[in-house]
């Protein structure tokens, strides 16, 4: 029987180990998709910090590097410049990239390094288990809010993409949502554009993809995937940052 | 040819000569000339130099490029080798190659810039989390400094283990004579086919420290220590000055090995048989040397001067293991002793 669909060459035959519903598995498989179609994929340096995404390198046949909680940016700048000619990428959750590791990816998009950072903000810590992530929502809660986020105490949640649209560094930033098969689509057509700015060494790009935590908010995988919505009032979708100028 | 080299600018030309194309550092006295030279003399010899967002980012893209398989180096004082301990155990953890220079300072806290000695326990205990060592060396000159550069990072390739230089403003800031030795053939450093740096064909390379199943993390540990112990039967390096027939022992590392020379002569200039050992390399220690001269017949104590209120002393006393008293004589804050404050002391006076 002739096969008609798989996994890209990139991804090896590893089971995932995400919960029912999680968004990473769509994610990975775009990743790999994207750099085959680029035919890019004997180049790839992934790094994988701490947070459900930690053993991500064990899913593709690339080389990879596990980072310290926050820290994948400073390792990639590390990694692409001993290894320039390689596509580097991190692959980092809110909590990781928004809180602890906030400097290491200001500044990497400040210095304009030419790296790619898929950014999956969910709203919430997976990995340790439901915490008040710096992006969740005004009124969710979570096991560190358990009365939902209030302003007073807990302060407001971060919108990185508008943030660091600010800065001159950036090559290309664009915020897409996984929760819809159009979505998905278009989050591939923005992880292959971030690579292509990578390719043709123009800098700093970040995509950051709205994802589902079912686990973490306690939600059936359907509802978690309709509830995106809500997100997407408060995230909006879009570029953000493109210095050729697209949208 | 020898020229006059101040300390730091000569430990970072040192590293550009010993085949070191990756610098990634952050401003704090006294160590600011290392990234300062490197900032213009890295593009010269096409290496990169980045000037990081904090320390804690300087060891991860140190932590980065390492993987990647460059020659990598980072510098700092006290408060910031505190911030890259976290990194410095990853590094451990993931068999990092790299070199880390501590031009250490006074301490705790923000402390002072005048030299100190209170990293020790830092620097060879661990300092970050968990079971690791670091290759330690402690040079007492700037020409010693110089060729303990280019070994580190021939010793961190070769224990695939990060190595740490620890020394002072004293020698960091002083210059002296020194001779750089001529710049390494780049093509005939080690091969590193573990190196996660892409340009390979769909191989899965990977660095990592986290091992999830206890099993495989004792024997990542029993891997990390097997190392350990090759380094404590290959590494260890130390100086025995005028011990052959010393009655009293006097043990310093690095610029108050100098000083304790100097009061070594003046006490023999006055008839007291008085050595020095000065362990070069702080980890491994040199355990066996001063287990051998607590049995010489002719040493009847120890004294260890040191720039703290007493760290390296612990070692001492494990090594001489109760054989002979060992007595203690240190300065704090960054003052630094002069050597007839220590003859003072032998001679069993005022401090």
């Amino acid at each position: 029987m002739k096969k008609v669909f798989g996994k890209s060459r990139l991804q090896n035959e590893v089971p995932l180990h995400y919960c029912p519903g999680c968004t990473h598995g769509i994610v990975h498989r775009l990743i790999g998709e994207v750099l085959e179609e680029m035919n890019a994929d004997k180049n790839v340096v992934g790094v994988f910090p701490v947070g459900c995404s930690v053993f991500g390198y064990n899913y593709y046949n690339a080389d990879g590097v596990q980072a310290a909680h926050g820290r994948a940016p400073a390792v990639a700048t590390g990694v692409k410049r001993v290894a320039p000619k390689s596509l580097v990428f991190t692959y980092q959750g809110d909590g990781d990239l928004a809180s602890i590791g906030m400097a290491e990816t200001v500044h990497a998009a400040t210095r304009g390094e030419n790296i790619t950072i898929v950014f999956i903000n969910n709203g919430i810590y997976g990995m340790t288990g439901g915490q008040m992530a710096p992006t969740t929502m005004l009124g969710d809660k979570a096991s560190t809010c358990p009365m939902g986020r209030d302003p007073k105490t807990h302060g407001h949640p971060i919108k990185v993409s508008e943030m660091l649209a600010t800065l001159t560094g950036p090559a290309y930033i664009e915020r897409t949502a996984c929760d819809t098969v159009a979505g998905v689509l278009k989050t591939k057509k923005a992880l292959k554009k971030a690579f292509e700015y990578q390719q043709a060494e123009l800098g700093f790009s970040m995509i950051e993809i709205l994802a589902t935590c079912p686990t973490g908010f306690h939600m059936r995988p359907s509802d978690a995937q309709k509830d995106m919505k809500r997100a997407m009032d408060f995230y909006p979708v879009g570029v953000y940052k493109d210095i050729k100028g697209g949208k | 040819m020898k020229k006059l080299w101040k300390g730091n600018e000569a430990v970072a030309e040192a590293a550009i000569a010993a085949g070191c194309r990756f610098f990634f550092g952050y401003p704090i006295t006294p160590q600011n000339e290392i990234p300062e030279y490197l900032s213009w003399r890295m593009p010269e010899v096409n290496g990169t130099f980045i000037q990081a967002e904090s320390e804690v980012s300087a060891i991860n893209m140190v932590y980065g490029a390492g993987a990647a398989g460059g020659r990598v180096m980072t510098s700092s004082s006290s408060p910031g080798i505190s911030l890259k301990t976290e990194g410095i155990s990853y590094c451990a953890g993931a068999e990092i190659p790299c070199v880390i220079v501590n031009i250490s300072r006074a301490g705790p806290g923000l402390g002072g810039i005048q030299p100190a000695q209170g990293d020790y326990f830092q620097a060879v205990k661990g300092g970050g989390h968990g079971d690791y060592k670091c290759l330690v060396y402690a040079p007492s000159s700037v020409q010693e400094f110089v060729d303990l550069t280019a070994k580190a990072f021939d010793k961190a390739d070769e224990y695939r283990s990060p190595v740490m230089m620890i020394s002072d403003g004293l020698l960091g800031q002083m210059m002296e004579p020194a001779e750089i030795p001529p710049m390494v053939d780049l093509n005939k450093l080690p091969k590193k086919d573990w190196a996660t740096c892409g340009n390979d064909q769909y191989r899965q390379r990977i660095i990592e420290s986290i091992h999830i199943s206890p099993d495989d993390l004792e024997a990542h540990n029993h891997h990390l220590f097997k190392k350990y112990a090759a380094m404590q039967k290959n590494e260890v390096m130390v100086e025995e000055y005028k011990c052959d027939d010393a009655e009293v022992i006097l043990v310093a590392y690095g610029s108050v090995a100098r000083i304790t020379k100097a009061a070594v002569d003046e006490l023999r200039a006055q008839k007291i048989k008085a050595g020095l050992v000065r362990p070069i390399t702080l980890y491994p220690y040199p355990t066996a040397c001063l287990e051998k001269l607590a049995k010489q017949k002719s040493v009847k104590r120890f004294i260890t001067v040191e720039l703290s209120m007493g760290q390296m002393v612990e070692d001492v006393r494990l090594a001489v293991n109760g054989v002979k008293p060992v007595d203690f004589y240190g300065r704090a804050g960054g003052i630094v002793m002069v050597p007839s404050e220590i003859v003072d002391f032998v001679k069993g006076g005022k401090k």
